[in-house]
């Protein structure tokens, strides 16, 4: 029977931010038991093989922002992580022209000037602000946010040093800066460039994940989370994961192990057990009970404060607030397995193009029009679609000669008007393989098994409420200080000795290891400790 | 001007960069693509395939092939068994190192012996007496490295030898390739399974054609040497005139170097008989060594606060640096850093360096010298294990 353990600390959830969490935890000294209710670490981080010989990255399918700190500091490298590169984006058009973009610039030069010179030239310098922009936005991403009501010297302290850093980035970059934080993604580019395809394109990135279309206010500020892995450049923090993103989680958990964490699998947490205010321990679903002096919860916003505690041990504007914690999710996921490589009607031919991003964002208004649908609970006919071929970058992912295919597609509502997702899930997936036939006309016939995933279904399997890829919403008003609630962002919670450190929190989404990381600061900071 | 190697039908279809560079009077491909990493991770996470032809090949055979061999190179050569393969360097009477290479055993008096300089005349003058039979056979053997994870199955798939398997690390295979005599060994110059196929001249550009083939469905990529110069120094691998001098090269004295100076100092056999270079070697083994080949780690937080204080992010080598920067220890010089490159991998700046052997333990704080925006400045580096990179199935016989 369930005989008492007890642990110094238990992070709820093996998601790749529980998993690092833990493993500075344990670097730390903390004995740490990670609880993952699935039989397969990494939530959102995980690689499954769906369909035999074939590995799916089955939910993230890139590595954006991974913490090149974290990759050296857990030595993520001895424990299996391999980063490749990922470079290069193509747009394929309906009228059979593309734009190139890669690391190649004369290349990304000469196919933007087949649209126009003025604009190709413009691209260079476009990118040269974004990364000034990416620079100063990068520091935030590295310190707990400050709390602006604060008087407590240490507060009013790291926001000198942030009001510091604002205002050594130089007059230019800081209006630049304000016109990122409030414009839509279209109109920001547009004051770039003339070519609609190269503003569609681009405006994508601004787009992803969140539930705003390319003219929505707001959405030029998530365009610099794609740059923010590009100013790392050499340093290649951004790429596709050897084993696809599965193997970022292994790497860590792997690591965490070795600093002596254990974790389980397939230990669902029913709720943080609390006495007088403080969490002792967690209730699992089979009625074993395990205590600890501390309890992380990575578990997105909504998990972590309405179903993990009772309710009436928090404030209840928090609880208000957390249950408007804005994450319904907006993209779907189609994976495929192909009995051989697709080829693209407007380049033919297995060239270096077919190792980068493909991007299904043919104009401004295609992309909005899919908005358009899923604002009224459709999922888009004729979707954004952002295409990888895994298994052209590492061939390990599928049988020699065989391929797999990642389709990250926006948008996909998690309510719908009509129907739910069990009814819809294959007329979804029908809708993204005939959109991609316009562009790979023999991709239909090699098509050995389609896996389709909805919000709805994201959720069903790993938890995460709506489904929203980031734990939550991207918005301006969920960032920062912000996230994923005023008063509450700096991963403590009005329960003592209960944490979060999930997407749910500052610098929020993507596989980057920070939310983990700084939370870990900060409760070994509780603990008297310091990371080392 | 370089003239073509055996494979430069292959390798110039290939190189669209039309970026080349000189190797021992041939046209060696530097990067085949715009990104020389994608080369770099082909082979660490793929396989790679590199023309290694412009290196120099000799034939020794003969009843006394095994004495001349072992007058010459600092390993023991008698020791050795037919198939196997030795990394060795060898030396001049002084005991400081003439070249490096590998020595493969093909018979009992029947040996091939790979250098970076021509060798033939030194052959001869160590052999003088003996019987044996040298040939240069630079020429008329070409050499393919196929290098990295998936180099196993590739070959698996090409050559239907059963003993591939089953072959270790520094061993060597000799079966056929279209009816052509092909040897294979297991080695390499990038710290990863990985093989050299060795076959005549005119049927190596067959061979590349059936390696990239049979590679397709496993990632393979050509090499070029950009890649390549960052895989060996991950790998902790010397290239000789980057991180020491021959002694046919240096001008002074001090830019010779001993076995021992160059981390070599397990591939001298001084129980073994008389050989060129003994005594001293001997010497300077008794009396220890003054200088002392390391890795060195630099501290990243030390290049992100240098390069902060004018504004940038760390500005490290993306491709291999061989301009050599000298290393400090409290302020004095102690030595110098002569390869050092951004581990894509590792995500580290790593550096092979030449310090005095005081200062060679690991774990040791050294100064490694940096330009900030035209500034020299100096960043905290530690001396760290080698080699850098070092996966299990670099040794290890390959699954499947």
């Amino acid at each position: 029977m369930a005989k008492q353990q007890h642990y110094d600390a238990i992070v709820i959830g093996g998601g790749h931010n529980g998993l690092v969490n833990a493993a500075y935890l344990s670097r730390a000294g903390l004995k740490t038991l990670v609880l993952e209710q699935r039989h397969i670490l990494g939530g959102a981080t995980v690689s499954e093989e769906i369909y035999p010989g074939f590995k799916f990255s089955v939910f993230s399918y890139v590595v954006s922002l991974m913490r090149p700190e974290i990759i050296r500091e857990l030595q993520l490298v001895r424990h299996g992580l391999t980063m490749l590169p990922l470079e290069s984006t193509i747009t394929p058009l309906p009228d059979g022209r593309y734009i190139y973009r890669g690391p190649d610039s004369a290349a990304t030069f000469r196919s933007i000037s087949q649209f126009s010179t003025r604009d190709a030239e413009a691209y260079r310098e476009y990118s040269y602000a974004m990364y000034h922009m990416a620079k100063a936005v990068k520091y935030i991403l590295g310190i707990r946010p400050p709390d602006p009501t604060s008087f407590h010297p240490r507060e009013l302290m790291a926001l000198l040093k942030l009001g510091k850093h604002f205002l050594s980035l130089g007059e230019e970059n800081i209006y630049t800066l304000a016109k990122l934080m409030t414009m839509s993604s279209a109109d920001f580019l547009e004051e770039w460039f003339e070519t609609d395809p190269l503003v569609a394109t681009l405006s994508a990135s601004g787009i992803i994940g969140t539930f705003l279309g390319p003219r929505s206010p707001g959405s030029a500020y998530v365009l610099l989370h794609h740059y923010m892995g590009e100013i790392d450049g050499v340093f290649r923090a951004w790429g596709f994961a050897r084993g696809g993103t599965g193997g970022v989680a292994e790497a860590i958990a792997s690591s965490a192990r070795a600093l002596g964490a254990e974790l389980r699998t397939e230990a669902r947490v029913a709720h943080v057990i609390t006495r007088n205010g403080r969490a002792v321990g967690v209730a699992l679903q089979n009625g074993e009970e395990i205590y600890a002096k501390r309890i992380i919860s990575s578990l997105d916003p909504k998990l972590t404060f309405l179903k993990l505690v009772d309710q009436n041990e928090l404030p209840s504007d928090l609880v208000q607030r957390v249950s408007k914690f804005d994450s319904y999710g907006s993209s779907g996921k189609v994976n495929l397995a192909l009995d051989g490589m697709p080829e693209l009607s407007c380049l033919p031919g297995y060239g270096e193009h077919m190792r980068g991003a493909i991007s299904i964002s043919p104009s401004v208004n295609y992309i909005e029009r899919a908005y358009d649908e899923a604002k009224y609970g459709r999922f888009a006919k004729k979707p954004y679609i952002d295409i990888i071929l895994p298994s052209a970058i590492d061939p390990g992912m599928a049988p020699p000669g065989k391929h797999v295919m990642s389709c990250f597609v926006q948008y996909a509502p998690y309510q719908l008007a009509e129907g739910d997702w069990n009814s819809q899930r294959e007329a979804f997936g029908d809708a993204v393989v005939n959109t991609l036939s316009e562009y790979m006309p023999n991709l239909k016939n090699m098509i050995l098994h389609r896996q389709v995933l909805s919000p709805w279904d994201i959720e069903q399997t790993i938890g995460m409420s709506g489904g929203n890829i980031f734990q939550g919403e991207l918005s301006l008003s969920q960032l920062f200080f912000l996230r994923p609630a005023p008063g509450w962002a700096q991963y403590r919670t009005p329960i003592a000795n209960y944490y979060q450190c999930g997407s749910g929190t500052h610098p929020g989404g993507g596989i980057t290891g920070a939310p983990g990381r700084l939370a870990a600061i900060e409760i070994l900071k509780d603990a008297g400790k310091v990371l080392a | 001007m370089p003239i073509p190697s055996p494979l430069y039908s292959r390798t110039a279809a290939l190189c669209t960069t039309q970026e080349w560079r000189d190797w021992s009077g041939y046209f060696s491909a530097i990067t085949y693509g715009p990104s020389h990493e994608v080369e770099y991770y082909a082979v660490r996470n793929a396989a790679g395939l590199m023309d290694a032809s412009p290196l120099y090949k000799y034939e020794i055979r003969g009843a006394d092939a095994e004495r001349l061999l072992d007058r010459m190179v600092t390993r023991n050569v008698a020791k050795s068994r037919v198939g196997q393969v030795l990394y060795t360097p060898w030396c001049d009477e002084d005991g400081k190192v003439i070249d490096d290479g590998t020595l493969a055993r093909l018979g009992k008096n029947h040996f091939r012996l790979t250098a970076a300089d021509p060798s033939l005349r030194w052959l001869q003058d160590v052999g003088y007496g003996l019987d044996v039979e040298l040939r240069d056979v630079s020429t008329e053997l070409a050499a393919l490295a196929l290098q990295g994870p998936n180099s196993y199955p590739i070959l698996k798939s090409l050559v239907s030898n059963l003993k591939l398997k089953t072959l270790r690390y520094y061993n060597l295979l000799q079966t056929e390739f279209n009816n052509s005599a092909l040897t294979i060994t297991r080695t390499g110059y990038t710290g990863d399974l990985g093989y050299e196929l060795w076959i005549a001249a005119e049927h190596a550009a067959t061979l590349w054609d059936g390696v990239m083939q049979a590679g397709a469905g496993y990632g393979i990529m050509p090499l070029g040497l950009a890649a390549l110069d960052i895989l060996r120094v991950e790998a902790g691998l010397l290239l000789i005139e980057v991180d020491y001098s021959s002694t046919l090269h240096a001008r002074i004295p001090e830019q010779q170097s001993s076995p021992y100076e160059i981390g070599l100092g397990w591939a001298v056999d001084l129980d073994k008989g008389d050989f060129i270079g003994k005594q001293a070697l001997q010497a300077e083994h008794a009396a220890g060594t003054p200088r002392s080949l390391v890795g060195l780690e630099v501290d990243w937080h030390d290049l992100e606060r240098l390069f902060g204080e004018a504004n940038l992010p760390p500005q490290v080598a993306g491709r291999a640096s061989r301009t050599a920067v000298p290393v400090y220890a409290n302020g004095q010089h102690v030595g110098q850093a002569t390869s050092m490159v951004f581990s894509p991998i590792l995500k580290k700046y790593i550096a092979l360096a030449t310090v005095r052997s005081e200062y060679a333990a690991r774990g040791t704080p050294l100064e490694f010298e940096i330009t900030v925006e035209y500034e020299r400045k100096r960043a905290g580096a530690t001396v760290s294990k080698m080699p850098f990179y070092n996966p299990a199935q670099k040794r290890a016989l390959p699954n499947g």
